[in-house]
């Protein structure tokens, strides 16, 4: 088996075997009702961490896309309730503007060599204090164009119910992983992660690359603060505070290497079921505080670091033997 | 022929970097169908050169002309459509990718806007086949030897060029099987009339497999011509602007009584870096260590020194068995190294001439006995003065002094430290005059004053001068000692043009 695939089957094998044993003490979890949840109440996530999982294989990193969901879902909330825009007007324009900003941020990481990490920290004071400016208030969003959504529902045998935001978000996995796997793109941004200098003398656009990631990053943000005014019908400045470390440890327990160059599309989603099931579990129990979440996520994330780098080190030393 | 044409011309090229002329009016034509060796040492404008035919600089006078016709290089890319590919030293491939992909990337065969897989694969499979490596083109490249990763990259220059390889040290980290392996590559390629341009340290591999070859040195184009009328020596000879004939200065005479052994490597050496060799070293005594760049006199001094961990091979000092795997070791025996880069690796640049003075005792003495400053400013005087060492004050940062004076205060550093044993690799290269005769004056001291010493240089008559034995390297070996009347800079490049299974003379 190939190296970058054992991350991506460990997290899989300890995402059947957490769900089993979740099973196990409440039966109730196996359901389709749950599994519908799950997508659901993640979905804001999940296409976040399909971005996130772009920029951490380019070698970069993103931390500016909780403060951007934030601003979006302001954004959206304000033209749509102060302005009377009609929401997809909103959206269209939240989704342009979240690009430029991506845009920029890529420019910045490419053209000036300013590390990413500095870049997107102040895209995400930049973000916040913009959503913040606008209003310091959640602003409620009552339109029927929302409602009409929040309607669109597969029902599922045994009560389960398929939302158009957990579709939203399985959508967005498939699109991102044929990029990612199947265009010259995705060849690029894995080039970029796995050496810039060897990736921009085999003739790899790397200003274009780079400045695509973050755009890709960006926008799919603003989608995720779009999908997440539709959750809670509402625009509030400090919404997903924290989200883009959320989204950062879903891709690397998803098996993406936080160095850049290896990683699946795929594995980021069981990154986010994961994390789910965890949140899930521990409402299920209900005597357990929901601060439990961090420290499993914490556990989860550091062993998934030494499993990567225990992989890696040992498949060293057996190129060396051979 | 009075109308050559060549597949690739460079006429009269000039490139000056400031107020240096690095390329000066050189002339250099590339026939298809022929492997054409460029030889020079360090600094000889190799590079410069290459990197004008390959687009990544600009000339500052002539042209380059493909197929007769003149063109303009901008960059890689456009070097790249003009037919020429360049594979580097470093193999710059994406080792987190698949072989097709590494082979493929840019150019990935579509269908419907997604990258046809199987077709790439199956594409790969047949191209690798040519250079007879049957390997799934779908593993990851990281997870192949550096050779098989070596012929990826020529398989990918030639693909996506066809016309044109350069080759710039393709060799420096192949075995020997390995480069056999690569040269069965490059002559397929020249039957199928690709023009190849092979730049390598190592005098037998340009035997081997090259047709012609363009020697340049410092910036100008000495000669270019058939190898098959040339001679090793000559080709040393030309590289190294020295005469064979020139016998002036001998060695130093050797009335003395050898002192006590100090050191003995025997049987040292590290795989791909340096082959095993025997080296005894007396106290009192200059061993010189003369060969070409690459030939593994460097690599020599860093795993004397444990920069590199020895992998085989044993070493005692005075008799004792020991270990010596990092420099820790090293300096609590009591060497000192002076490396080779001095830039890079020798001077702390902001740091003051003082504490780069000091800095190695203090590492020697440990976290808990600090210098204080007195002290610091006592020793840093002591040899400011005793090594000449031209700074306006000791406190001002070493990287704003000349490079002869940056040499003294590293030199300087070691000799604090009261050293048994120093290793200089260069130690005189790229300082002025002045600055040379004292480092040369200092060593022939710390000779007589009874310190043992290994000096790398490729100066030859500087070399002769000082060293009381000279150990000779080529290919990544030590080929020959020479001692008493032998030590003249003829008999050395005898010595390191000297075939493998050939007797030295």
């Amino acid at each position: 088996m190939s190296r970058s695939l054992r991350p991506l089957v460990a997290t899989a094998v300890i995402f059947a075997i957490a769900y089993a044993l979740a099973v196990m003490q409440f039966p109730s979890m196996f359901s389709t009702r749950v599994l519908g949840n799950f997508l659901t109440d993640n979905a804001f996530l999940g296409i976040t961490a399909v971005g996130m999982t772009f920029v951490i294989i380019s070698g970069g990193i993103d931390l500016s896309v909780g403060a951007v969901i934030g601003f979006t879902g302001v954004l959206v909330a304000v033209l749509i309730a102060w302005a009377g825009w009609h929401p997809l007007a909103a959206f269209a324009l939240s989704l342009a503007v979240a690009a430029s900003f991506g845009a920029g941020m890529g420019l910045a990481v490419h053209y000036l060599q300013v590390p990413a990490f500095i870049v997107t920290l102040a895209g995400m004071f930049l973000a916040r204090g913009g959503a913040s400016v606008i209003t310091q208030d959640s602003v409620p969003v009552n339109h029927e164009f929302y409602d009409w959504i929040s309607d669109l529902i597969i029902r599922l045998p045994g009560g389960g119910r398929l939302s158009f935001i957990g579709l939203l978000m399985v959508a967005v996995f498939i699109v991102g992983a044929l990029v990612a796997h199947r265009t010259r793109f995705g060849s690029y941004v894995y080039a970029l992660g796995g050496n810039p200098v060897s990736a921009s003398l085999m003739g790899v656009p790397v200003a274009r690359t780079t400045i695509g990631v973050y755009m890709v990053s960006s926008t799919l943000a603003a989608l995720a603060g779009i999908v997440f005014s539709l959750y809670t019908s509402a625009g509030y400045p400090l919404a997903a505070v924290g989200v883009e470390l959320d989204a950062i440890s879903a891709v690397v327990i998803g098996g993406t290497l936080l160095t850049g160059g290896y990683g699946f599309v795929l594995g980021t989603f069981i990154g986010v079921m994961l994390l789910g099931l965890v949140q899930t579990y521990i409402i299920f129990d209900g005597s357990l505080s929901s601060w439990w979440t961090k420290i499993v996520i914490g556990a989860l994330l550091f062993l998934f670091i030494v499993l990567q780098r225990l992989i890696f080190a040992a498949s060293a030393q057996g190129e060396k033997a051979s | 022929m009075p109308d050559e044409q060549y597949a690739l011309e460079a006429r009269g090229i000039v490139k000056i970097f400031g107020n240096h002329v690095a390329l000066d009016a050189v002339d250099f034509g590339l026939r298809a169908g022929e492997v054409h060796a460029l030889l020079g040492e360090n600094g000889a404008g190799k590079s410069t050169l290459i990197k004008i035919l390959t687009g990544a600089y600009q000339p500052d006078g002539g042209q380059v002309l493909a197929d007769g016709a003149p063109i303009h290089l901008d960059n890689p890319q456009q070097a790249q459509t003009h037919g020429i590919g360049t594979v580097y030293q470093e193999v710059n491939l994406l080792p987190n990718r698949s072989v097709a992909e590494n082979l493929f990337l840019g150019h990935q065969p579509t269908r419907f806007g997604l990258v046809d897989r199987r077709k790439m694969e199956r594409e790969s499979r047949g191209i690798l086949r040519r250079y007879g490596l049957e390997i799934d083109p779908s593993s990851e490249l990281g997870a192949y030897s550096v050779a098989v990763q070596q012929i990826v990259a020529i398989a990918r220059a030639v693909e996506l060029s066809g016309k044109v390889l350069i080759l710039d040290e393709p060799t420096a980290s192949l075995d020997r099987n390995e480069v056999e392996r690569l040269f069965e590559i490059i002559r397929d390629l020249k039957a199928r009339g690709l023009a190849v341009v092979f730049i390598t340290h190592f005098l037998d591999q340009v035997f081997a497999v090259a047709d012609r070859v363009t020697i340049l040195r410092n910036g100008k184009l000495i000669e270019t011509r058939a190898l098959d009328a040339m001679s090793r020596t000559d080709v040393v000879r030309l590289m190294l602007g020295k005469d064979v004939a020139f016998s002036g200065a001998t060695g130093v005479e050797d009335a003395r009584p050898m002192g006590d052994v100090l050191l003995d490597y025997s049987q040292y050496g590290r795989k791909r870096s340096v082959h095993p060799f025997n080296l005894t070293i007396h106290k009192g005594e200059v061993i010189g260590v003369a060969g070409l760049l690459g030939s593994g006199r460097t690599e020599m001094a860093r795993i004397m020194f444990g920069a590199d961990a020895a992998d085989e091979g044993e070493v005692s000092i005075a008799g004792t068995r020991t270990t010596i795997a990092r420099p820790t070791d090293a300096i609590r025996h009591g060497f000192g190294f002076c490396p080779e880069d001095r830039k890079a690796e020798g001077i702390f640049g902001d740091l003051s001439v003082r504490e780069n003075i000091i800095i190695a005792l203090q590492g020697k003495l440990g976290w808990f006995s600090a210098l204080n400053r007195d002290e610091q400013m006592e020793i840093a005087g002591r040899f400011g003065e005793s090594m000449d060492i031209r700074a306006a004050s000791l406190d001002m940062p070493i990287k704003l002094l000349s490079g002869g004076n940056q040499q003294k205060v590293i030199l300087s550093r070691w000799l604090a430290t009261d050293p048994a044993f120093l290793i200089l690799d260069e130690p005189t290269r790229g300082i002025d005059v002045g600055a040379h005769a004292e480092i040369v004056r200092t060593i022939n001291r710390l000779r007589d004053e009874g310190l043992a010493l290994v000096v790398i240089s490729s100066e030859l008559d500087e070399v002769v001068a000082y060293s009381t034995r000279i150990v000779v390297m080529r290919d990544r070996e030590m080929v020959a000692e020479l001692n008493g009347e032998n030590i003249n800079p003829g008999v050395i490049v005898q010595a390191i043009a000297n075939h493998r299974d050939e007797e030295l003379a």
